[in-house]
């Protein structure tokens, strides 16, 4: 638009009214630095993802499905399953009861203990993986009880799922936070006013009020469940077939040179990771209003 | 939400909306087993080998390497995220292009793409026989089995970190301040460094201490492209997981501190800085 004013204004005026280059910079330079900007994303970002597809069908349609006919690589899919059925409602569970207590009331230490729910995204994931090789190992705190009770939680199910539950405890409860505390509790005390109950006025109050938060919280935290590379492999114990999520097998694969299935499998989380991008997206164009602000995922 | 000015005598403040003692009760649990529990583990560990035993595992020259090449690498990683993460951030808020809104969905990539996938589409990429590496290797740059391998993967993982740490922030910039400066007879780079920059620093910075607290942590992504050479490309983590596959539990548990503390360090910094922003520009 300044562009289209100036060529119209008088040469004196023009003089007066600053030139179109000090508001922003020139054309050139514009071009120069979206260039730049675009050409290392490409590079940095974008050619990594597509190497993925490239050698996952590298040799044929036929051998790309080959990979998924061995036994090895379904366990991986159903385990990476069950893990994310298990991690990500609890988190959700998590995220909501936390926002409730923390955005709609008023107390002591309230900002400590959003910094501790924070707290599992600056752990390293293999720092992540090894404290609970030290709670459940035989020399740690509850080493003996739950073998002794019949049930095995380093490297097996349990303790995969409550590897992943500590790498994704924020993600819901980070959104939910701020989003409920812009929305305040005029809306809730109102609802109680006209003599609904407490769950009533969260049903039918706060549900639809932060749905497409929660949404959005949820895609990530599933991202990072069915993604989870680091803590898995430490409470893991690699065991084929048994304990081997998707990324470890595709870590397997990688390491015995099996390149082509490797990336075949990765093609299924980079898949994921594609449709969770898409979405999200959607999502932050969609309802922007509807989304905290501000956030880091 | 005015504080008042007597002493509190209460926990809480009282409230007509239901539901606290559940949910906070609830929250309470659930973050001392997942997240205090097992961390508390790893501290009483801590203590049981002592400072002694600590300072004695990061003086082992392999764990020191290994410290020593997980964040000096990630020092230099994160710089290299700020400063292309600013300019991603600036042309994705000031510009028009086409596609604008697709670049911007990007960057996003590297919090979506799991850590182990990312890691071995890097390392084919630059392998000495990779696309990539090819090139590289034609410069007389080897990236792959390096430290530049490593370097590379935490400028990927990094990345999403400094862009959206600054991005809302030029959004936010009042567009007047820039013409009042330009009115005064500033050039334009002087608007940009002495107008529009400082109150942005803070963010960069924040941004920088994210990627670098990424950085140091990582494993999936490094692991595949760096070869783990010890002494040459070895990280930290990867020295946890060595050390906890030979079952040195004590071993491993003192690198876990060093890197904690030192991301608690960071973690204080982000705060301070984040602090030190509201007194200065009124906003985090």
């Amino acid at each position: 638009m300044s562009e289209a004013l100036t060529a119209t204004t008088f040469a004196a005026d023009k003089a007066a009214e600053p030139p179109a280059s000090s508001v922003s910079e020139p054309a050139a330079v514009r071009w120069l630095l979206t260039g730049i900007a675009i050409a290392f994303l490409a590079l940095f970002l974008v050619l990594p993802l597509v190497t993925i597809f490239v050698q996952a069908f590298a040799k044929g349609w036929q051998t790309y499905l080959a990979t998924f006919d061995e036994p090895d690589a379904w366990s991986a899919i159903r385990l990476t399953l069950t893990v994310a059925a298990i991690a990500v409602p609890f988190n959700l569970v998590f995220g909501i009861m936390a926002a409730w207590s923390i955005a709609k009331f008023e107390f002591w230490g309230k900002s400590l203990l959003v910094t501790l729910i924070d707290l599992p995204f600056s752990v390293s994931p293999v720092v992540s993986g090894l404290i609970y090789v030290l709670l459940f190992s035989s020399q740690g705190v509850f080493g003996t009880f739950f073998p002794e009770h019949g049930m095995q939680v380093l490297f097996a199910l349990p303790g995969i799922v409550l590897a992943t539950i500590f790498v994704t405890f924020p993600f819901v409860a980070r959104e939910l936070i701020p989003l409920m505390q812009e929305q305040g509790t005029t809306e809730e005390e109102a609802a109680l006013t006209l003599g609904a109950t407490g769950l009533h006025a969260f049903l039918t109050v706060t549900l639809p009020n932060i749905r497409w938060g929660l949404l959005y919280s949820v895609l990530l935290c599933n991202a990072r469940a069915m993604g989870e590379f680091g803590a898995v492999s430490v409470v893991s114990g690699h065991i084929r077939g048994l304990t081997n999520t998707v990324p470890l097998h595709v870590e397997i694969l990688y390491n015995e040179y099996n390149f082509v299935a490797a990336f075949a499998v990765a093609s299924l989380l980079a898949g994921l990771a594609l449709v969770t991008l898409v979405i999200k997206s959607a999502l932050e164009w969609r309802y922007s209003g509807e989304l905290a602000a501000g956030t880091r995922h | 939400m005015v504080q008042t000015s007597r002493p509190k005598r209460r926990f809480r403040r009282p409230s007509v909306i239901p539901g606290f003692g559940l949910t906070f009760g609830y929250t309470l649990t659930c973050l001392s087993l997942v997240v205090l529990l097992p961390l508390a583990a790893l501290v009483a560990k801590a203590s049981g080998i002592g400072l002694t035993g600590i300072v004695e595992t990061a003086t082992d020259p392999r764990v020191a390497s290994a410290l020593r090449i997980s964040f000096g690498v990630s020092l230099v990683a994160a710089l290299t995220a700020s400063v292309f993460g600013f300019l991603v951030a600036w042309v994705l808020t000031r510009y028009r292009f086409p596609g604008r809104k697709l670049v911007d969905a990007v960057v996003d990539l590297p919090f979506a793409l799991p850590t182990a996938v990312a890691g071995i589409a890097l390392a084919s990429l630059y392998a000495p026989n990779g696309l990539v590496g090819a090139q590289l290797a034609r410069l007389g740059i080897q990236a792959a089995y390096t430290p530049v391998g490593i370097f590379i993967a935490m400028v990927f993982i990094g990345l999403p970190f400094a862009v959206r740490t600054v991005q809302p922030l030029i959004a936010e910039i009042d567009k007047e301040v820039e013409e009042a400066s330009a009115t005064l007879g500033a050039t334009r780079l002087t608007t940009l460094t002495k107008v529009v920059l400082p109150p942005l620093i803070p963010a960069v910075l924040t941004g920088f201490a994210m990627a670098f607290a990424r950085g140091v942590g990582e494993y999936g992504s490094i692991i595949f492209i760096a070869g783990n050479l010890p002494y040459v490309s070895e990280i930290a983590p990867l020295l946890i997981v060595i050390k906890l596959s030979e079952f040195d539990y004590g071993g491993a548990s003192a690198i876990a501190t060093i890197m904690l503390g030192i991301s608690f360090l960071t973690l204080l910094t982000i705060n301070l800085i984040q602090a030190w922003s509201r007194r200065r520009f009124g906003y985090v």
